[in-house]
């Protein structure tokens, strides 16, 4: 399955670019395609703990099934800031 | 006209308009609008002690009016009558610039000052927003959380913090 991926902020700054494409198999999960785009950009590895989700624009879940053309977006961990 | 009462925008916010629309939309709802609260975050000219030049503020823009909406969803489950407007500012933002804005309307004060300080804390929790820090020796993306929406200690203490 194609899927599209969008990365955000700082893993955007650590992959070198903000979208790109994806090859998955059939069944897979959100987290098989970070899996894909970590081999791809190994300097992302260190942030799959910490990363979360969407897909097609709405929150996920790193074990949530993709389907052929989803949209799905990597997110680092947001700015809560001090109080 | 109305505005939106969640949205992502680069230009300037403005909290009177939101409080303005939200008092009208609510003024017969239920006992009515007796109290707006306002917040406005503002860009500090510190952080840990370094002098910032300015910020630039990132968002994942449907996914964070998305967060917006769903804030909106639990302060109706928990203050039925109230109701919340937050608009965030994003791209390049200076040093006293409103990052951003969040108006809440109730019928009394103390629903509408819980409601307003819980939706800052839930911004906070869950809106994809970041923020990259720029100062006179360098530049920093400020981190928080883990984006988990459906982290519900994570909820309990925005709401302990909103209603202490």
């Amino acid at each position: 399955m194609r899927v599209t991926v969008q990365l955000f902020a700082r893993l955007r700054e650590v992959a070198g670019r903000s979208d790109l494409e994806c090859q998955v198999a059939a069944g897979a999960t959100v987290r098989d395609v970070w899996v894909a785009v970590a081999a791809e950009h190994p300097a992302l590895a260190p942030f799959g703990g910490s990363v979360s989700c969407a897909r097609n624009e709405d929150f996920a879940r790193m074990d949530t099934l993709v389907d052929e053309g989803d949209g799905i977006a990597f997110l680092p961990p947001v700015s809560g800031g001090a109080r | 006209m109305s505005l939106p009462h969640f949205a992502v925008t680069a230009e300037p916010l403005s909290v009177e308009r939101l409080a303005a629309d939200l008092e009208a939309v609510s003024r017969y709802r239920g006992e009515g609008c007796g109290a707006v609260c306002t917040f406005i975050g503002v860009v500090r000219a510190t952080h840990q002690g370094r002098k910032v030049t300015h910020l630039e503020y990132e968002a994942f823009s449907p996914l964070a009016v998305k967060a917006f909406q769903r804030i909106a969803d639990e302060i109706a489950a928990e203050w039925p009558f109230a109701t919340v407007a937050i608009h965030h500012r994003i791209g390049r933002l200076q040093v006293g610039d409103a990052s951003v804005v969040i108006a809440a309307a109730a019928a009394h004060r103390a629903e509408a000052f819980h409601v307003c300080r819980y939706a800052i804390e839930r911004v906070k929790q869950i809106a994809p927003v970041w923020k990259h820090e720029f100062f006179e020796d360098g530049d920093a993306w400020v981190e928080g959380a883990a984006t988990d929406i459906h982290d519900d200690a994570a909820r309990q203490r925005a709401r302990q913090t909103a209603c202490a």
